[in-house]
């Protein structure tokens, strides 16, 4: 199949399972960060479930590769608090923006066009930030069990057990 | 547990784990056709559209730009699967009647009032802030949060602990805590 084809099918899925959940909605992103609806966290926390013990196991098998996301500290960090803080105002990720456009709610659209800004700003800054922030520290392209230096299969199960947990507590407090 | 959530949705549980599986098997589709394991994200395509756009007005100098040369501007997998989000949403909303033309959000409105002008002005900032962060970070709730906890990627755990942190700490700050 053909690398567009491939992908506008998984995306259509990956957008109607979205919907289906209920989690594109700005309500329900707000909600979660207010701690008020953890709707997001459920469906979050069951597909990593689901894809952990999958996507690891054809990892060991050698039918896929892992591919982890680099941890440059600098770049995580401040990264991860303008994303926060931009995420509660806007009320949608990237991801979520497009579903929640294709769900009538319109107003998705300016944020969509503050993110489409957001990657100018940071293309225009990119040789700046590749001087400063990126270069203080990258501790590489690394897994928690590499870093802990402990097999996968012990995380895995702590990393379930820890999340179901957190779904009981969910539906014990009706959030 | 509800089996249903009140509006007809799916159970997110159940919603949440096919996603699940679909992201094993996109990633065992992606090493088979596209020659590489790909994980399921979204930001990158923003890039490649901001270069889309930009070079319809100024194609040098988005062609003598390092990070648009790095993460190539073209209609990739990624960028297709972001606009199948689009068309996914708008199947499931359209054919089980939640699809709703919403100009300004509920818990918006109670904080901000009506003003359409407002919340769009907003989103546009808010969007500003949390693509340059997710620019920054090389990922979003999808391919930091699903794809890197998914791998036990270490970035993974600390991106989406501080997305959801200080999300959390700057929506008690803007929508104010408390009132339900």
């Amino acid at each position: 199949m053909n690398e567009q084809y491939l992908g506008l099918l998984t995306g259509f899925l990956f957008g109607f399972l979205l919907q289906k959940g209920r989690v594109l909605r700005f309500d329900k992103q707000v909600g979660a960060m207010l701690l008020q609806d953890m709707t997001i966290l459920k469906f979050m926390l069951s597909a990593i479930l689901v894809g952990m013990i999958g996507i690891h196991l054809l990892s060991d098998l050698g039918i896929l590769k892992l591919s982890h996301k680099p941890m440059n500290i600098g770049a995580v960090v401040l990264g991860g608090i303008l994303f926060g803080a931009g995420w509660a105002v806007m009320g949608f990720c990237p991801g979520t923006s497009v579903g929640a456009l294709g769900e009538g709610r319109w107003h998705a659209i300016f944020a969509i066009a503050g993110m489409l800004g957001g990657a100018v700003l940071y293309a225009e800054l990119y040789p700046y930030l590749t001087t400063t922030v990126l270069a203080w520290k990258d501790y590489g392209k690394i897994g928690l069990p590499a870093a802990l230096g402990v097999s996968h299969w012990l995380i895995i199960p702590v990393a379930c057990a820890l999340y179901i947990g957190l779904f009981a507590w969910f539906e014990r407090k009706n959030l | 547990m509800r089996r249903r959530p009140d509006d007809g949705g799916w159970n997110p549980y159940f919603a949440g784990a096919l996603v699940g599986l679909l992201a094993i098997a996109s990633a065992y589709a992606t090493t088979i056709w596209l020659g590489k394991t790909t994980y399921l994200g979204a930001s990158t395509t923003f890039v490649r559209a901001a270069g889309f756009i930009e070079r319809s007005i100024a194609p040098d100098h988005v062609a003598a730009n390092t990070y648009y040369t790095k993460e190539k501007v073209k209609v990739d997998w990624q960028f297709m699967l972001v606009l199948g989000i689009f068309l996914g949403a708008a199947v499931s909303s359209l054919t089980d009647r939640s699809f709703k033309m919403e100009r300004v959000p509920p818990t918006w409105e109670r904080r901000f009032g009506p003003s359409g002008a407002r919340r769009a002005a907003a989103a546009f900032l808010g969007g500003i802030v949390a693509m340059f962060g997710a620019r920054l970070a090389d990922g979003c709730p999808s391919g930091h949060g699903l794809s890197g906890l998914m791998q036990l990627s270490l970035s993974g755990f600390v991106a989406l602990a501080l997305f959801f942190g200080t999300g959390v700490l700057f929506a008690h700050l803007v929508y104010g805590g408390g009132e339900k």
